[in-house]
């Protein structure tokens, strides 16, 4: 999969007003990282939800597990972070895989 | 119908599924339906599901995420279903690849047909004759498949690579 974020210099702290800014260059924060989070809903099965998360993240079973149960039971749980690209990728990835996921800043 | 395992693990790699025939006609019908639900381009809600937004506060961002990945997806999607339509009848061995899809495919199912019913995580106790119970044993039926599907991959997960997160 291709990101939608382009390669481009980090963004100003400050936009200039009325300026065109190329879509996507947001991706270099080290302060405020893109968060990757996935959320509870009633169909994916927990054994399935916990392998997804090893499979995809190399995560080891009681991370995986750990995290699983956060989103059975908290709701969420962030499971990756970094580049809006990396987390846009993630996002794919899970979403191939039929979780529900979505991804913002930090 | 739910006696025995229908998934095995025959050693790394190598697996197999033995469905029934009125098993093997269930699933081939769901896979056709769910085959033309996904090229007729529908809105529906339940199709839907498969394509979550990645940015649900940011409509403008989201247009452009759904643009780059739809047709990935889509792909995807519709290429797992073949490998389970073409192994199906067979019963021949699986491998890796061929066992994910058929992960993917059930469990493609099993969100579209779920998220049609609405269903909750605590499924109703539905009498013989509700006309909603049909769908609802398919529906329990794709989590049990499923989940020998997701146990026999597991076995076969490469060592993790990840630290533990703080």
């Amino acid at each position: 999969m291709v990101g939608v974020a382009s390669a481009g210099p980090p963004a100003p702290l400050t936009a200039p007003v009325e300026v065109d800014q190329p879509v996507g260059n947001t991706d270099v924060d080290p302060e405020h990282p893109w968060v990757v989070i996935v959320w509870n809903d009633p169909i994916n099965l927990m054994s399935y939800v916990t392998f997804v998360l090893q499979k995809l993240f190399g995560y080891p079973l009681e991370v995986a597990e750990k995290l699983m149960l956060a989103v059975h039971y908290e709701g969420k749980a962030v499971v990756a972070n970094g580049t809006r690209e990396k987390a846009e990728l993630d996002v794919f990835r899970l979403h191939e895989h039929g979780l529900w996921a979505t991804m913002q800043q930090d | 119908m739910f006696d025995r395992d229908r998934v095995k693990r025959k050693g790394p790699g190598r697996y197999v599924v033995r469905l029934r025939p009125n098993e093997k006609l269930l699933v081939g019908d769901l896979v056709v339906q769910l085959r033309e639900q996904l090229l007729a381009s529908t809105d529906e809600l339940s199709v839907r599901r498969l394509f979550p937004p990645a940015y649900p506060d940011d409509p403008e961002r989201d247009a452009g995420y759904q643009v780059l990945t739809r047709d990935e997806l889509l792909e995807h999607k519709l290429a797992a279903l073949e490998v389970v339509e073409r192994t199906l009848e067979s019963g021949g061995e699986l491998d890796d690849d061929a066992m994910t899809a058929w992960m993917a495919a059930l469990n493609s199912l099993r969100l579209v047909l779920g998220t049609r019913l609405d269903v909750d995580e605590e499924l109703p106790t539905l009498d013989a004759d509700d006309p909603l119970a049909p769908a609802y044993a398919v529906y329990e039926y794709l989590g049990w498949l499923l989940s020998q599907v997701v146990d026999a991959l597991s076995t076969d997960l490469p060592p993790p690579t990840s630290d533990v997160r703080e």
